[in-house]
């Protein structure tokens, strides 16, 4: 059976070009994308990589509800230019607690992996509430709604932290359990000050370390 | 089906037009609002629902699923009907999937001002609207299926095989990148995270493009480019061959969303190579766009739906030549993270999407109610409008990314950076000046079609269309109808 041929039996049966469509368009997916995912590394917390807390996670979800990720990445490249801006570039290892990953794909402003411990605890609460007091330049919005929303309305964190444990994150029952007390008298706005403070806090120092050797010069 | 209805059901192609036009008008407006953000950040006044990190994502999904996704609704039940030479199948379901698709789209938008995302792009929407869209999308697939399971005519015609691909290959990825855990009503965490998150997403994200803004819209313009040049597809073998090396290499090319990243290399590399590879049937389906249109030359001075399809055609060959030089790494180490990609999606979406789009409009509706055209001039105009905001916009977009690009990479002979990130910023705002100038005179062109549009369809309604009889020798022989599964499974 030559080409010509073969085609005319899938372009006269809607069936088999149903099936045709489905196989070829899967291959990709199945070389590619499943063998990822049982990639051993890819899954594996480096020596200081840690779930997130009641109020980081608290935190995270309220930079996700602001679409933070729409402007700032958390990925830093394996570049001189990078490394030196941002810090050590972002390993695999660190994100395997991170459901939905935030890496971005617009830097509008500045990366933010490694914003943790750079600025302090208010310098972040004057930014977020008029980021142009801080940084005449920026063009980032405020959030005012943030200081008088408590932590404890952004969601059920017990349900929160059950269904990550549900998926392999490890929390204790007794955290689970503690964790409405945690974020009472909590602002959004401090929880998610708290998030921004341990972003990429938890490399470990032997990556740390043999970060500039690796970076690329470009 | 027995009772087979007697003429097209064309209702429903008119109204999906109509939803498609006003959401392209709501969907470009908040753009335009978000571009200008970027230049008077105060423009939210403070209030939640107009924070540019909740509008944004309002404007690629009003633009990928309302105004898009209703137009290829809306092409894929006019084409199919005609090139099956039968009525739709199941034509109440069609109507489900029309109306349901815009009460989805609707709340599925105020649910994003509500701040219910998962913040995956293109996917942004939760759980439950994930399951809301799963079901439309199948039943969009019966009633596309069923009919072409009906048809009278041997052969499936190429434009078919496009909307098949859009269809069935969106509902693996949809599927696929949405499982997740359901938290509250407005809240889910994902099933994968961290990298292995960001290779489903990226492999969902990058084929979103490419089946549905892509994929479909080739299917648009492989019925409606031939129809209107009144000349038979150039060469069929290249449609054959680019259909599946297209089918086949897309699926590859995600990984270059994710160069640099902590992902595996080998998976970097391979998304390169087949980003690059992915040129091939790109332009193959260009040159077939381009020869059909070409002995229909003439044609092109005064038909403006015409104009639009073979303009859409050269922005599809630029922004298919831009993307695989953008996922080479060392154009991409530049490239990445800067207005630049912005830039590359706008020379897909206006130049390719939306004007392919505005052909087939201007196209289908004078000849849906059987009128001319309100006015012929306003649509010349409309073409200019949609060009000059086009290209200001990827031009400007193209200023900006590469200085963000270089800026941010220089360091000088100490190996000290070159410039702060605030400076860069600050430096962006003539180009997004220009990019706002750029997003209101595209505005501006399809509200003028809009108006047009209404002005030739009101009081209308679609004239009765029947199937034209088939040829003998393209018949379907009897024994043929009951090997099509959907037939035996509705009888």
């Amino acid at each position: 059976m030559n080409g010509v041929s073969l085609h005319k039996k899938l372009e006269e049966n809607a069936g088999l070009l149903i099936f045709g469509i489905l196989f070829v368009s899967a291959i990709g997916g199945l070389v590619q994308v499943l063998p990822s995912l049982f990639q051993e590394s890819l899954q594996t917390p480096g020596t200081l990589t840690r779930v997130y807390n009641a109020v980081e996670l608290t935190g995270r979800d309220i930079y996700i509800r602001e679409g933070c990720h729409v402007c700032h990445t958390q990925q830093i490249r394996p570049l001189v230019a990078e490394v030196e801006r941002y810090g050590p570039y972002s390993r695999a290892s660190e994100f395997v607690y991170d459901r939905p990953f935030l890496w971005g794909s617009k830097r509008t402003g500045p990366d933010l992996h490694r914003i943790g411990g750079k600025y302090t605890d208010l310098w972040h609460e004057l930014h977020l509430l008029d980021p142009r007091s801080v940084v005449p330049e920026s063009i980032m919005p405020a959030y005012p709604w943030l200081t008088t929303r408590m932590a404890t309305e952004t969601g059920n964190i017990q349900r929160k932290m059950k269904a990550l444990a549900m998926l392999g994150h490890p929390y204790s029952e007794a955290e689970i359990e503690a964790a409405p007390a945690r974020l009472e008298g909590v602002t959004e706005m401090q929880a998610l000050i708290v998030y921004l403070q341990m972003l990429g806090t938890t490399l470990s120092p032997e990556d740390a370390a043999m970060d500039m050797s690796m970076a690329e010069g470009h | 089906m027995n009772n087979q209805a007697e003429y097209f059901e064309d209702r429903v192609v008119l109204r999906l037009i109509q939803f498609s036009v006003v959401w392209a008008i709501v969907g470009m407006l908040v753009g335009v609002y978000v571009a200008a953000e970027f230049l008077w950040p105060g423009l939210d006044f403070g209030q939640f629902w107009l924070s540019y990190g909740r509008i944004r994502p309002l404007h690629t999904n009003g633009i990928i699923f309302g105004f898009g996704v209703s137009a290829l609704m809306a092409t894929a039940f006019y084409s199919v009907q005609r090139t099956s030479h039968v009525t739709l199948f199941m034509p109440k379901l069609a109507w489900i999937c029309c109306y349901g698709w815009q009460v989805l789209v609707l709340l599925g938008g105020i649910s994003l001002l509500a701040g219910w995302t998962t913040s995956k792009e293109y996917a942004e929407l939760e759980w439950p609207f994930d399951i809301a869209i799963t079901v439309l999308w199948v039943s969009f697939g019966v009633v596309f299926f069923g009919t072409i399971a009906n048809r009278k005519i041997r052969p499936i015609y190429v434009s078919n095989w496009f909307f098949g691909a859009l269809i069935i290959v969106i509902a693996m990825l949809h599927v696929v990148n949405n499982l997740e855990i359901p938290v509250t009503f407005g809240k889910s965490y994902s099933l994968y995270a961290g990298a292995q998150d960001a290779i489903v997403q990226w492999w969902y994200g990058h084929n979103a493009v490419g089946f549905l803004l892509t994929g479909g819209f080739l299917g648009m313009v492989y019925y409606f480019l031939p129809k209107h040049a009144d000349q038979p597809i150039w060469s069929y073998r290249l449609s054959v061959i680019s259909f599946w090396a297209f089918t086949y290499s897309y699926i590859w090319a995600g990984p270059h969303h994710l160069h640099y990243s902590a992902i595996p290399e080998w998976v970097q590399s391979l998304g390169m190579v087949m980003s690059l590879v992915l040129l091939a049937p790109s332009w193959a389906t260009m040159v077939n766009g381009v020869m059909t249109v070409s002995k229909a030359w003439p044609k092109l001075k005064t038909d403006p739906a015409l104009k639009f399809i073979v303009l859409a055609l050269a922005f599809y060959g630029l922004a298919t030549f831009e993307g695989p030089m953008m996922a080479i790494r060392s154009v991409n180490v530049v490239s990445h993270f800067t207005d630049w990609t912005i830039g590359h999606v706008h020379s897909g979406a206006l130049g390719w999407n939306a004007m392919v789009t505005y052909g087939t409009f201007y196209f289908m509706v004078p000849r849906l109610v059987g009128r001319e055209l309100y006015s012929s001039q306003l649509a010349h105009l409309h073409f200019v409008l949609a060009l000059a905001g086009t290209l200001l916009y990827i031009v400007s977009m193209w200023a900006a990314g590469v200085s963000q690009g270089l800026l941010w990479l220089s360091v000088d002979s100490l190996g000290e950076l070159g410039f702060s990130f605030r400076d860069i910023m600050a430096g962006m705002q003539p180009y997004y000046a220009l990019r706002l100038i750029a997003g209101l005179i595209f505005l501006t062109g399809t509200i003028l079609m809009g108006w047009n549009l209404f002005m030739t369809m009101k009081g209308r309604s679609p004239v009765p269309c029947k199937p034209m009889p088939v040829a003998p020798e393209w018949q379907v022989a009897p024994k043929n109808t009951q090997d099509a599964p959907a037939v035996e499974a509705t009888a």
